[in-house]
């Protein structure tokens, strides 16, 4: 089933490329099909999904033997964690991939590349084999680049080489971590649920510590911790907004994902000797995002730098889960189910503003906040959707973002309080430069240019309504998704 | 003398002796009735090999090693040289005495051969001779386009000092150990030596002869001007057949002194991190997509070099060997035959918006590139996986770092081709080579990406394979 919700994507892809005379409308319509269906096999797994003391820890897993000699298959496999995201990516695919194009140009390369993308995003979160998980890692950046380059903005190109560069060399620290991490045990396998149950490095200070500085060095840029961000704003700026709201919600993930399921789970001891500068880290990342991201004028580069912001929260919780090998389970498992549900919550609500930008872009051609005011009197409903995501991104009790700042803010001041403290402050710049964001472009006057800004067409509302609808839900009804992320991240915590 | 164990030698020089007769008697419009001959002779000789398959010993008094490492080589060596004969009809259709040309390709080939078999130093120079002295002429084929000259002209100078020092190493080692034979000399080795800086320094000459081949520093010169000056198919070849040959005859040699008697190992480490890195920086800014992808395969020979460091510290250096080997071959002469469907054109501004116009030429091209960076699945990152695993197993960490650093310094240039091709405008018409060209494109695509379906089978025969003298 697991295999099926990655295959189908990329057949969908596949069936694009082999018929090039298709219009427009039926390359959309056989990509949010292929999507759909992709997602529905996911919600069968979920529902097939065995939450309890008694379940076990990777549920519907299949196995496939690929080259026996390295230890390697085609493992797939999900626990709570990598459920709840593979769920949350599926929604926000089907949602970018249905939302217009900005530039209709080439459409079925471009729903062909989108399918592609979400396939091995899929992927990645899915498997349970590190060298597939390795090479789902970099298809990402493959199908990305082509994305970025060939359907962006102005300059483009160099966002995307940049992106594609930096990414990799990232890549392939993880690389050289992972196959440090697979020499070390007898015989060589790459199979997640072995390596995690062996805890190969256990006792080998510098060589588990090199091992766990390759796999941070790679995770960090991919999520990405301040100081290794800097690839991000111009990748987004430049990207189409669906695009930029895949970057975002998704690939994004996939480093904080990576960090939980490979340092975290497989190398308990060398995290926890290292948790403390891996939060600094992450503190380094909520202050910097948040600072500079207030001193941004350009829309999409301001909802870029807020990213690097709320994924140093993903972090401090991770970190925080991660810190020590017994002890304050309550309080670290409550920091790692913040940290899931932090990723949940952004990819859904990051999502969704980009997805808003690049309807301002459609609509004026820029991003600059100055160019805009007053929109509230002519958009009336783009202002309730782009009221509703901002709320939820700074954290407003009731939507989604709260949920997990809280627990991981809870969980965190166990483990390390000063840093909590002071990464609180974050939140207040977060409120403060999206109170001033909405104040700027919604309110006040109106410029003679916008008079005729039209307001969302009802496809974008549709898109909007059930992204926003999630994060209501989450916000006022977490239950279902916290008891699901709760069973893998007791697990986890708890050395299983 | 047990003629039978050269077979598959004698077949190919049978096939290039009919076609120069061919050449010379057919007329101009059936010359490439030689390629026909050419590729049957190739057939036969490859069956011969693999009916050796599995057999480890030497022949012909201890010359001549039929081993897994050479078995598989010479049958990767043949694959190359059919493939690239598949792109010459249509490149030489104007050239009246084109028929010769597979003669030559045949005997280089052979040199090639002998390289991967070579069980005595001096076996080992023959073949380096052979190999050399139709490279020259294969890189110099368009005598009347200077820049062709050029390559063939640069690749013979350097050549004959590099021919020269090896002919130099090889006397070195025969007169200080008193034997050229590779049975002899591993005895000689286990018996214990003295470590001497002459030795060491015979060693090192004749590394530095077969790094010729190699395109691999110090004598890694040639490469850009043959890949960007030689007749396409000619390059496809240089770049690729020789290397596989002169890999397994450097491993042969390193793997001959063992890893504590001459510090031969640390020697190989520097050459590969210069390897790489000159590779890499000098293509970095290359605006001639020819000459790029010669600079990219010096950086490749630089990371092969790193699984020979390793051989004899790592039991599966000699997998990550043959394995990167190739992968390699199939990247590189994918990336070549796509410039020859695409009649040469070379100028990265040329490259503009080619998707548009041939999109099967930019794909494969794409993904040419992407084996040669290493980006799964295709059969470059399996044999990048095997080289950094071997590497790190064998306690070169430093070399692996490094050669991770090339590798993503390596994504740009390659990367802004792909650039060029997929976001810039495109041209009004692109006139591509012929059909045969076309089909050689779809295979190596197909290779390139149906690599790791076959993955399994490869590294099984590759990790059983052996290497002589053991």
């Amino acid at each position: 089933m697991l295999t099926l919700a990655i295959l189908i994507p990329m057949l969908g892809a596949l069936a694009l490329v082999l018929s090039p005379g298709l219009g427009h409308e039926k390359a959309r319509w056989l990509s949010i099909g292929a999507s759909v269906l992709s997602f529905a096999c996911l919600i069968i797994v979920w529902a097939l999904f065995r939450i309890g003391e008694e379940a076990p820890a990777f549920q519907s897993v299949a196995e496939v033997p690929w080259i026996p000699s390295l230890g390697v298959a085609w493992r797939v496999g999900v626990d709570g964690m990598s459920l709840a995201l593979s769920l949350m990516s599926g929604v926000l695919f089907i949602a970018c991939i249905a939302w217009p194009m900005e530039h209709p140009d080439r459409p079925i390369a471009y729903y062909a590349w989108f399918l592609f993308l979400e396939s091995v995003s899929l992927g990645l979160f899915l498997v349970l084999d590190l060298l597939l998980f390795y090479v789902f890692f970099d298809l990402s950046l493959v199908g990305m680049f082509f994305l970025i380059g060939r359907w962006g903005h102005d300059g483009a190109e160099r966002a995307a080489l940049k992106f594609f560069i930096y990414t990799l060399a990232g890549s392939l620290a993880i690389l050289l971590a992972i196959i440090g991490l697979v020499l070390s045990v007898d015989p060589i396998t790459f199979d997640m649920r072995t390596l995690i149950a062996a805890q190969p490095l256990a006792g080998m200070d510098l060589r588990g510590g090199l091992i766990l500085l390759g796999f941070m060095v790679g995770f960090a840029v991919k999520t990405p911790l301040f100081p290794v961000h800097t690839w991000l704003p111009p990748a987004h700026v430049m990207a189409p907004g669906p695009v930029s709201a895949i970057l975002a919600g998704v690939l994004l993930k996939m480093g904080t994902y990576g960090m939980v399921r490979i340092p975290l789970q497989m190398l308990r001891e060398s995290f926890a000797a290292y948790a403390f500068p891996i939060a600094l880290f992450a503190l380094a990342s909520i202050l910097w995002g948040a600072v500079v991201a207030l001193g941004q004028t350009n829309l999409k580069r301001r909802i870029a730098y807020t990213s690097v912001n709320h994924m140093g929260y993903t972090v401090l919780g991770i970190a925080a889960a991660g810190a020590m090998l017994a002890g304050a389970e309550n309080a670290r498992s409550l920091a790692l189910t913040g940290a899931v549900v932090e990723m949940v919550a952004h990819g859904l609500i990051t999502g969704a503003l980009f997805l808003i930008a690049g309807g301002f872009w459609a609509r004026s051609q820029t991003y600059d906040l100055d160019a805009f005011g007053g929109l509230a009197g002519v958009a009336p409903k783009l202002t309730v959707a782009a009221v509703i995501a901002a709320f939820a991104s700074l954290g407003l009790p009731g939507l989604a973002g709260f949920v997990a700042e809280v627990q991981i803010f809870v969980g965190a001041f166990a483990v390390f309080p000063v840093i909590a403290a002071i990464g609180l402050l974050g939140i207040l710049i977060t409120a403060a430069l999206f109170l001033r964001l909405l104040q700027q472009v919604f309110f006040g006057d109106l410029p003679t240019a916008r008079k005729g800004f039209p307001d969302l067409s009802r496809r974008e509302g549709a898109i909007l309504s059930v992204l926003l609808f999630l994060v209501v839900l989450i916000g006022i009804y977490p239950r279902w998704l916290l008891d699901l992320i709760g069973s893998a991240t007791r697990a986890i915590v708890g050395g299983s | 003398m047990p003629i039978g164990d050269l077979s598959p030698e004698i077949a190919i020089i049978v096939a290039a002796v009919l076609a120069l007769l061919f050449a010379a008697f057919a007329p101009r419009r059936w010359q490439a009735g030689a390629a026909l001959i050419a590729l049957a002779g190739i057939l036969v000789a490859a069956t011969l090999l693999v009916l050796q398959i599995g057999e480890t010993r030497f022949t012909f008094s201890g010359t001549w090693a039929i081993d897994g490492a050479s078995i598989w080589a010479r049958l990767m060596i043949l694959f190359a040289t059919a493939f690239c004969i598949l792109l010459s009809p249509g490149w030489f259709r104007t050239d009246p005495r084109h028929g010769e040309y597979y003669t030559i390709l045949l005997l280089s080939a052979l040199g090639a051969m002998a390289m991967a078999g070579a069980g005595d130093m001096l076996q080992l120079v023959i073949a380096v001779l052979l190999s050399s002295v139709t490279g020259y002429t294969l890189a110099a084929w368009h005598r009347d386009w200077a820049l062709s000259v050029e390559a063939g002209m640069k690749y013979f100078l350097m050549g004959a000092l590099a021919n020269a020092l090896l002919v130099t190493g090889v006397a070195l080692v025969l007169g200080l150990l008193g034997d050229s034979g590779y049975t002899a000399l591993s005895a000689t080795f286990a018996a214990g030596v003295a470590p001497s800086p002459l030795l060491f320094v015979g060693f090192a000459l004749t590394l530095v002869g077969v790094a010729f081949k190699l395109g691999a520093v110090p004598a890694q010169a040639w490469l850009p001007d043959v890949a960007e000056g030689a007749p396409v198919p000619s390059a496809g070849f240089l770049t690729v057949v020789p290397k596989i040959g002169a890999a397994i005859a450097m491993a042969r040699l390193v793997q001959l002194v063992p890893p504590d008697a001459l510090g031969l190992r640390p020697l190989l480490a520097v050459m590969a991190a210069l390897t790489m890195t000159v590779g890499n920086l000098a293509a970095l800014w290359q605006d001639d997509v020819r000459r790029m992808i010669g600079w990219s395969s010096v950086a490749q020979a630089g990371y092969l070099l790193m699984a020979v460091t390793v051989l004899g510290l790592s039991p599966d250096a000699l997998m990550a060997v043959l394995a990167f080997v190739a992968s390699y071959a199939i990247g590189n002469l994918a990336a070549f035959a796509v410039v020859a469907h695409l009649r040469g054109r070379t100028a990265i501004a040329d490259y503009a918006g080619l998707a548009r116009r041939q999109p099967i030429a930019a794909a494969a091209l794409v993904l040419a590139f992407l084996s040669l960076v290493g980006i799964p699945p295709t059969v470059g990152f399996l044999g990048k996986l095997t080289l950094f695993l071997t590497t790190m197993q064998g306690g070169y960490l430093w070399l692996a770092l490094l050669a991770a650093a090339n590798t993503a310094a390596s994504l740009f240039y390659y990367a802004r081709i792909m650039g060029t091709m997929y976001f810039g405008t495109p041209p009004d018409t692109v006139e591509v080579l012929d059909r045969l060209s076309g089909v050689a494109m779809w295979a190596a695509a197909i290779a390139v990406l149906g690599g790791a379906v076959v993955a399994q089978f490869a590294f099984t025969a590759f990790r059983f394979s052996t290497l002589l003298p053991m």
